[in-house]
């Protein structure tokens, strides 16, 4: 049997737009609800004395049936005759980033829901801008609550546009722009007949027409080591081979230390093999007595340069603000090297876009910065468009992941 | 897609390991945990260098102890077996009253054992798509000292990048198969032909989907007696996983109560 194509979608949008209801709907039309699940939902929503919530098929906590929010990000899964998709929804309150970004990371593609009454608001703007941070560059926008302005074609037209004017802003041309309604399974998976203006595809379509994301091949290699396991007296680098191949016998350059060697093997459990590409967790063992520890990268090809001082585009996630020049750790791949937001060149609005402040001297939740991060140590850092896993990072303040960012350009 | 599902699970617990010195796994024997260990034995290459806890509640079918222990040998596991031997002696039993029991039974045997052995990280093999809320999970998820879940207050987690520290008292639940859904985890087991417990087939138009205490599974109504027809089974069926599952039904938020507790 040949394995089905899996899609990962995350579905986000300004609060109360309609998220967890479109999923609702999703899982629904496509029959991907088991029938005591659609059963439980009826129960809870009849003991509330509402009509069905389709919500509740996503907002699993009782404080988010009870506040009729989605507070963290949840996952769930339904299928065309295309292919599975794992649908991952993310809340819409500005409080609750951190969780929408860490459903919008695992994404390949996103809905965006806006309201058509309500229009482009804070969170779809910041939602979007946040897509685009993650590296999603597929976005369907899906203007929700059609039947509430008698499905008219001039109101769709009008927040259609300033959806595709703000994605074009961020960086972010949209698939599709389609008008529906979730409540009503209106151009979910059946064409609606009170909106015949519209001969664009419905969502489902639009969904299928999407692309999954699969990893280059064709990189430069770079395998940053993870850890180096002793077994029977031998040692072998463990690790993920993030861009390019890594082929048995092949010579590597491991930065930032500048040790040459030899891959002798490549291996996974019980199997010896001739070469590993990129997305493969392998053993490599070398011919050198001297081994690279974890956080070194073993390089070929276009080799980068290892970087103590570079430009970024930061985002910042923490309750406390970020201030110029505190300590920080910098984790990129398998490195993590301690520094410091030496400078903040431009501190912005991350939905309006508005520049808050340039010069700055600290950046506060949920706020975009360009800055400049200095480092105690070497980093191999590079563009995202080289090496997309070598481009981005997280930065951790004491134990909690504070914020993150992009490379812009090392070597400063 | 299996391969980029165990490349994704490999490299959480090689982190794990990597940040955790002082780790353990759950293994409950059933199949999810089973093809997790398989990985974690793949991940180091045969010989896993932790321990593998199995939390026995006494109350487990008797195809699970025979399981463990074949294959505890056959792996060279270091099996360490935990149980609530106080509860058990006081009588707490799924008879009476369940969430008590699960309690008892599971958190609290498991509670003692992170203190007895001092665990910072624990992985096990839970599933986004096996209940509502366990899609809420993190990869990397921080339990606090009175092994509480702060479910509304989760860190932010991207790009692999994950929570490296346990401060003193706490611990972190390491999930390397929340990616994977049910019919992956079959794929997988009929892939790499992994041995797995009986009860999963069907005997007499039955057979269990999810399996933990005897007392407390309830096996439903199927013909699949292969791992072709369980993977062809899940493609076509609507019924929930756990559907069998008692503790997942006693009230509309037991199991959210239950894994604030602490509970897997």
């Amino acid at each position: 049997m040949p394995e089905r194509e899996t899609l990962k979608l995350v579905i986000v949008g300004h609060l109360d737009h309609g998220k967890s209801t479109l999923i609702g709907r999703l899982l629904s039309d496509t029959g991907s609800v088991a029938p005591e699940k659609l059963e439980e939902i009826r129960q809870v929503s009849l003991e509330r004395g509402r009509e069905v919530e389709y919500a509740h098929l996503m907002d699993h906590l009782q404080e988010e049936r009870r506040d009729e929010m989605t507070i963290d990000t949840a996952q769930a899964f339904f299928r065309t005759p295309r292919r599975d998709y794992v649908i991952i929804d993310a809340p819409g309150h500005r409080e609750l980033m951190r969780n929408m970004i860490t459903g919008a990371a695992q994404a390949e593609a996103a809905v965006l829901v806006v309201d058509v009454c309500e229009g482009v608001r804070e969170q779809t703007k910041r939602h979007a801008h946040f897509l685009f941070l993650m590296g999603i560059r597929q976005v369907v926008v899906w203007i929700n609550k059609m039947d509430k302005v008698n499905h008219d074609r001039a109101r769709f037209a009008a927040v259609a546009e300033a959806a595709r004017q703000y994605l074009k802003a961020v960086g972010l041309a949209p698939a599709s722009c389609i008008p529906g309604s979730a409540l009503l399974g209106e151009n979910v998976e059946r064409r609606s007949d009170a909106m015949n203006w519209y001969d664009g595809p419905i969502l489902l379509e639009a969904l299928d027409a999407l692309q999954t994301i699969s990893r280059s091949l064709q990189g430069p290699l770079r395998f940053p080591v993870q850890d180096v396991y002793a077994l029977n007296g031998r040692k072998l680098l463990v690790g993920r081979v993030e861009s390019g191949r890594l082929r048995s016998g092949q010579e590597l350059l491991f930065l930032p230390s500048g040790l040459k060697s030899r891959a002798t093997a490549v291996e996974v459990f019980g199997q010896e093999r001739s070469e590993a590409v990129s997305g493969e967790c392998i053993g490599l063992a070398l011919d050198s007595a001297l081994l690279p520890s974890r956080g070194e990268v073993g390089c070929a090809g276009t080799l980068p340069s290892p970087t103590t001082r570079f430009r970024a585009s930061v985002f910042w996630m923490a309750g406390d603000a970020c201030r110029k020049g505190e300590p920080l750790l910098v984790r990129l791949a398998t490195q993590g090297i301690p520094g410091r937001v030496e400078s903040i060149e431009r501190r912005m609005d991350s939905a309006s876009l508005e520049t808050l402040e340039a010069p700055a001297d600290r950046l506060e939740e949920t706020e975009l910065g360009e800055v400049v991060i200095a480092l105690d140590r070497p980093l191999v850092a590079e563009l995202p468009s080289c090496v997309p896993e070598l481009g981005r990072f997280i930065l951790t303040r004491g134990s909690e992941t504070a914020g993150g960012g992009l490379v812009q350009e090392v070597n400063i | 897609m299996l391969d980029s599902l165990e490349n994704q699970t490999i490299y959480i617990v090689r982190e794990a390991h990597y940040h955790f010195p002082r780790m353990a796994m759950l293994w409950s024997i059933g199949k999810d945990s089973t093809s997790l260990l398989w990985m974690v034995r793949k991940a180091f290459f045969g010989k896993i260098p932790f321990p593998i806890l199995h939390i026995d509640t006494g109350y487990k079918f008797p195809e699970i102890y025979a399981f463990r222990d074949e294959y505890a040998r056959k792996w060279d596991l270091d099996l360490r077996i935990v149980r609530n031997e106080q509860a058990i002696a006081a009588g707490v039993n799924p008879h009476t009253e369940k969430f008590a029991c699960c309690t008892a039974l599971k958190t609290e045997a498991l509670r003692q054992a992170i203190e007895k052995f001092k665990f910072q990280a624990l992985l096990l093999g839970i599933r986004r798509d096996e209940h509502g809320i366990r899609s809420k999970e993190r990869y990397f998820s921080p339990r606090d000292e009175q092994f509480q879940w702060d479910y509304q207050n989760q860190p932010l987690e991207m790009w692999d990048q994950y929570k490296s520290q346990a401060e003193g008292g706490t611990h972190v639940r390491v999930h390397p198969l929340l990616h994977w859904r049910e019919v992956d985890v079959w794929s997988y087991v009929r892939r790499e032909q992994i041995p797995i417990v009986n009860l999963y087939f069907a005997k007499g138009g039955m057979r269990y989907r999810s399996i933990g205490c005897a007392t407390c599974c309830s096996p439903v109504p199927s013909t699949a007696e292969t791992l072709d027809q369980i993977v062809e089974e899940l493609l076509t069926t609507r019924t929930s996983e756990r559907s069998g599952r008692a503790q997942d039904k006693e009230a509309a938020y037991t199991m959210q109560k239950l894994r604030a507790l602490g509970y897997m």
